[in-house]
């Protein structure tokens, strides 16, 4: 049984704007999945249809076998949503405000008194239960909207764009602990982002939404491996004043002597490049990508799907 | 989890916050009505009052008093759902609640239960002070009580409804201040409607609020300008109404859902 399975949704706003033109998705059970695409691509929307926080204009919607449409309550169970804006009260503590969540999913506040306790010491807030909400860092908040989301222990976990704002540090320790529930807890997880190497660190299933439409779906391996090519960075032993020619790898000059940039295409390994490199005299001391893999091929996509709808 | 056990638990969670909220504000929510109501019955109880002769067989202090409370009431419970369920609307975290899977008509009735529990609190605190001022004891408790809570459950229900529409704290205020005020200050908080002209009298018929000051001041007093029945025949209907109203609004999202 999928955890999601959307069938031909559709979202048109008042105006008759169509923010979703029929996308179907599926995700498994336990999957770490990303959807994918540009500022008013849909991905909110789809996420709202789902999480009940916007109604669709047609299709269908299944979280774990219950359909949104008979069944809402047992819908709404299994999910768990951290949405891209904070939406808690900023004049609330912040225990409460995960207590009242778990009261809202039927957790009785006895319990609910102590998952709110075990998850906010996970997430190194307990210091900050009594603050309220407003009082917080950006990625306290964060951190308390996961909290927040998890307190009722949902089989599906929704994360719209969970480490906007965030510094590195934070960043990893969340990437770190939504690994941890996904392995350990099987829950599956669903996130945006803008960060495509977190959903190239963290997921196993992608897809690409743009105008409304799925344009991509896959693994992740699968979608890296139709990369025509990946451009990698090199810091060189020696300072170069022209880009040496080594075919069929594509070389520039960056602003730094003594630095590289080389195409290398699918099918080439970076081995045979530097072999081709120390051939002409040029030692590499050390190498780096230029960019994600998944942000290059994710670009290529969304231009390519541009010049398509013009 | 049962469905009902699940609703059951969510509603108390509504409810607790509801009265958590007006508790922790109670400088803006609890004081300012039983200073008013110091004020009018100091000025038009006291010193005005004084002066006027007996209104139904009691002395106007005693006449004054009941509608005093009523009219905190009535204010009360309307401002708590109306002020809590826009903030809730404004701030998003009434989305907190849409993704959860409690039914809207808990949802309803958690915050209902909010404006009723407010409405009572001012009603007691009001009527604490009034002790001050006179020795009032209800006729007919019950019957006092129970226009307490229907008359409460319908202007929190009438709040939520303000809520649900109002998209700035302006439109939060325009029923309060220029409907509720003047229906309340001409439902005969200061006045039997026989003192009035025959015509205001029949005017004043349209007046919900005359039901509901009458209907509570028979529980207090004994006395009122209309048969009791109609009192609670009126108050039932209009809960009615406003809870299909309220109920249709959050099905289908009006306010709250793209």
């Amino acid at each position: 049984m999928p955890a999601l399975d959307i069938q031909n949704l559709i979202k048109v706003y008042g105006e008759g704007t169509y923010a979703l033109r029929g996308i179907d998705l599926r995700v498994d059970e336990g999957d770490f999945f990303a959807l994918l695409g540009p500022n008013g691509a849909g991905k909110s929307t789809a996420i709202g249809i789902v999480s009940s926080l916007v109604n669709k204009t047609s299709g269908k919607v299944c979280v774990f076998g219950h359909d949104l449409d008979n069944d809402v309550v047992a819908t709404k169970a299994c999910i768990g949503l951290v949405p891209q804006e904070f939406n808690f009260n900023g004049f609330e503590p912040i225990f409460n405000i995960v207590t009242n969540v778990a009261g809202y999913n039927g957790i009785p506040q006895r319990e609910a008194k102590i998952r709110a306790e075990h998850y906010l010491k996970r997430l190194d807030l307990w210091d900050k239960r009594r603050a309220a909400g407003r009082e917080l860092s950006g990625g306290m908040k964060r951190r308390l909207m996961i909290a927040r989301a998890l307190v009722h222990e949902p089989r599906m976990l929704i994360l719209d764009e969970p480490t906007a704002g965030v510094d590195i540090e934070i960043r990893r320790s969340m990437w770190d602990y939504l690994s941890e529930i996904n392995a350990e807890q099987g829950t599956t997880i669903i996130l945006t982002t803008h960060y495509l190497e977190e959903a190239e660190a963290l997921c196993r299933n992608v897809a690409i939404i743009d105008h409304g439409e799925i344009i991509e779906n896959g693994s992740v391996s699968a979608l890296l491996s139709q990369a025509v090519q990946e451009t990698f960075v090199l810091n060189l032993y020696q300072d170069i004043t022209q880009a040496p020619s080594i075919e069929p790898f594509a070389t520039r000059l960056r602003s730094e002597p003594n630095q590289l940039e080389v195409d290398v295409p699918k099918g080439q390994s970076v081995t045979d490049m530097i072999s081709a490199l120390k051939e002409q005299g040029i030692v590499v001391g050390s190498i780096r990508t230029k960019s994600n893999r998944l942000e290059e091929f994710f670009l290529r996509l969304v231009a390519q799907n541009e010049g398509s709808n013009t | 989890m049962s469905y009902w056990k699940l609703q059951w638990v969510a509603y108390c969670t509504i409810v607790r916050k509801e009265i958590r909220r007006f508790t922790r504000i109670w400088v803006q929510t609890i004081t300012p009505p039983a200073v008013n109501a110091v004020l009018y019955m100091l000025i038009f109880g006291g010193l005005i009052g004084s002066r006027i002769r007996e209104v139904d067989g009691f002395a106007y202090i005693d006449y004054l008093v009941p509608g005093i409370i009523m009219m905190g009431i009535i204010t009360n419970s309307y401002g708590n759902v109306v002020s809590s369920f826009f903030g809730t609307k404004l701030q998003k975290h009434i989305e907190e609640m849409l993704v959860s899977p409690v039914s809207n008509s808990t949802i309803l009735a958690g915050y209902v239960t909010g404006g009723v529990a407010r409405g009572a609190a001012v009603g007691v605190i009001v009527s604490v002070v009034a002790l001050f001022f006179t020795d009032l004891k209800p006729v007919h408790p019950l019957t006092t009580i129970a226009i307490v809570v229907l008359t409460s459950i319908m202007f929190s229900l009438g709040g939520f409804i303000n809520a649900v529409y109002a998209k700035t704290f302006d439109e939060c205020s325009i029923v309060p201040n220029f409907v509720l005020t003047p229906l309340t200050y001409l439902g005969g908080i200061f006045y039997s409607i026989s003192m009035l002209p025959p015509l205001a009298q029949k005017l004043s018929l349209f007046n919900p609020v005359l039901y509901m000051i009458n209907g509570f001041r028979y529980g207090i007093l004994g006395v009122s300008d209309i048969p009791l029945w109609h009192s609670f025949a009126v108050i039932i209907v209009l809960i009615a109404i406003l809870g299909a109203i309220a109920m249709t609004l959050l099905n289908r999202g009006v306010g709250i859902k793209a």
